[in-house]
């Protein structure tokens, strides 16, 4: 090393420190102004969710000052209990509702989206392609082309304002993208594993259960917490199916509340809160698989 | 096959009665809840319908209706929503890849702006909604509170029919947060080796993005642009909730007409009609995507 270093050319070897360290400069004002640019973003984007935090714990007086305090003068965690409590509003009967409709959705997503899975990844079966593409292209159907058939059907086996619409549906395949995204990871699973079962003459419903459903935890994982998020979300479907204020789920609820109380900003900040709060958690308990599903169905195609 | 009759071992029928079993899910989900709709949707449309009475079939009215009545607003409301698309596809998937450039950088703590930046993505869709609507309220909102006190006119946002689908386009942004993710996958996707042969022969940052990073993920951006696209036709809650089509049909989707027809007029004729005409623009759309594919879309292996 050292023989080569002292042989360079004094011209060449200034040059190559010069450049070395145009270069440390360069990196160094391109960090600065990337952290510029991922921190001015952030404050924007959680602006929102830092002012409905502000707001909901502000005094009604304080809420409507003009130009608003920053800061609120006074913290009024009660807000949360008030709001959650208010006269005529039934938050507590809805987020039963909501979380009902959601855990038994997800039981049906998983077990229905997992037993198709396997089928595809592995039994050969004649009209096994047809049924997969099928499958598959269900994806770019809009859904209004079957909602209305659906909701009349619904309406005439007495269905409506029952949680058996936004039920049911679900525990017949779980959602094209779910079975494709377990499919894939059922793909990867190596057959030796299966094969030994199989010497042993277990059936491919216990394969299934006690080899490709423990192997999959992280993928089946990812199916839960998106399908439970999409339910906790989900306006649309309760909106059309959903009629009585008994029957509503939180995005309903909140939305009736908005609609006679939605001057008391601070409630409705409150609301607004305590429906995000436990997406929140889940989310940082368990973020990688909030990130790695998305890139699973988002790249694998 | 023709001559010689095969006779299907046991292997075979066991393997097709089990495979049925365990698919059997799907498949009875594609015919109760996909193929027997579709059918019977494509047959409503050429009726009048009100639930309550039997439907009476009127040929091709819905459609020509669709056309020919402005007083339904489907035209409008097409307008409306591939103008949102037009606009809002592109600024969001320009956003979402700048934010997944710059958290792709070798710095630390990208970890945190990317959960920061996802954030929005995971609050309830109503929730966003209504914290919108209070930030832009226009007597008391924060954003025109500090329009005023850096000396800046005050806006009406959404209560004004110039300003309220562009205000709604902007608060697309917000949720870019899948699309960003999405694209950092893409990006941690090409290989290194490219970028090292680029810096040899001298190409900048801004050279090495236009030639390599972008062809290299033209199949993420393909991706993204469908899905986005089909997205818009689905657009209904902030659009519903916080300025219900308006103001003077503003925001008047063409989900939200769909809506109305069907829920609140009980057309379900029509409705169908509309959702068959949806169905039909999104086909073709990617059709013609998928048709241009070939010539913008890079693959690492040709077929």
């Amino acid at each position: 090393m050292t023989t080569i270093h002292q042989s360079l050319p004094i011209a060449t070897e200034q040059s190559a420190v010069r450049y070395a360290r145009r270069r440390q400069v360069d990196r160094t004002l391109q960090a600065v102004i990337v952290y510029g640019i991922l921190l001015a973003t952030s404050f924007i984007f959680l602006l929102p969710f830092v002012w409905m935090i502000l707001s909901s714990v502000k005094s009604a007086q304080e809420v409507a000052y003009f130009p608003p305090t920053i800061v609120p003068r006074q913290v009024l965690l009660s807000n949360f209990f008030d709001a959650w409590n208010y006269p005529n509003m039934q938050f507590s009967l809805w987020l039963w509702n909501t979380v009902y409709i959601s855990g038994i959705v997800l039981v049906g997503v998983l077990l229905t989206s997992s037993l198709c899975a396997y089928g595809f990844a592995r039994i050969e079966f004649p009209g096994r392609n047809f049924w997969f593409m099928a499958t598959i292209a269900s994806v770019m159907l809009p859904p209004q082309v079957t909602l209305i058939p659906l909701y009349v059907l619904f309406f005439k086996i007495g269905w409506l304002n029952t949680f058996h619409p936004l039920i049911i549906p679900a525990w017949f395949g779980g959602g094209a993208l779910n079975i494709f995204l377990l499919r894939q990871f059922f793909a990867q699973i190596p057959t030796e594993l299966e094969d030994a079962a199989y010497i042993d003459g277990a059936s491919r419903l216990r394969i299934w259960w006690r080899i490709f459903v423990p192997l999959s935890l992280p993928a089946l994982l990812t199916v839960a917490i998106f399908t439970f998020q999409a339910n906790w979300n989900d306006f649309y479907g309760p909106l059309i199916y959903l009629t009585g204020r008994e029957k509503y789920t939180l995005a309903l609820g909140m939305n009736l509340f908005n609609s006679q109380f939605g001057a008391q900003v601070h409630y409705m900040m409150a609301i607004a809160f305590l429906m995000t709060l436990p997406m929140i958690v889940i989310f940082f308990v368990a973020q990688r698989y909030f990130i790695g599903g998305i890139v699973l169905s988002g790249v694998n195609r | 096959m023709a001559f010689a009759v095969k006779k299907r071992s046991a292997l075979y029928w066991r393997d097709t009665f089990q495979g049925y079993f365990f698919i059997m899910p799907v498949v009875l989900g594609l015919i109760l809840f996909v193929f027997g709709p579709m059918v019977v949707s494509l047959y409503f449309s050429f009726t009048e319908y009100s639930v309550l009475q039997s439907p009476v079939f009127i040929g091709l009215r819905n459609y020509q209706d669709m056309f020919n009545r402005p007083q339904l607003r489907v035209l409008q409301s097409l307008w409306v929503t591939m103008s949102f698309a037009l606009t809002s596809v592109p600024l969001t998937m320009a956003a979402a890849l700048g934010a997944a450039v710059l958290l792709n950088q070798k710095l630390r703590g990208m970890r945190i702006f990317r959960t920061m930046l996802y954030i929005p993505t995971i609050v309830p869709a109503v929730a966003t909604v209504f914290v919108w609507g209070w930030l832009l309220n226009p007597e008391k909102g924060l954003v025109n509170a500090t329009l005023q006190w850096i000396g800046l006119p005050k806006y009406s946002w959404l209560s004004e029919p110039s300003t309220a689908l562009p205000t709604l386009i902007i608060l697309s942004l917000w949720g870019i947060g899948g699309t960003m993710v999405i694209f950092l996958a893409g990006l941690q996707g090409v290989p290194e080796v490219l970028y090292e042969a680029g810096r040899l022969d001298g190409a900048n940052a801004g050279r090495l993005f236009w030639h390599i990073t972008l062809p290299q993920i033209t199949p993420t951006v393909f991706f993204v642009l469908i899905t986005g696209l089909i997205g818009t036709f689905q657009y209904f809650v902030p659009a519903f909730i916080l300025t219900r089509g308006g103001p003077l049909y503003a925001t008047y989707f063409y989900n939200l007409n769909l809506y109305e027809k069907a829920f609140r007029w009980q057309f379900m004729g029509l409705a169908s009609a509309m959702a068959w005409l949806m169905f039909a623009i999104i086909l073709v759309l990617t059709l013609i995507l998928f048709r241009s594919s070939d010539a913008w879309v890079y693959y690492e292996v040709k077929k």
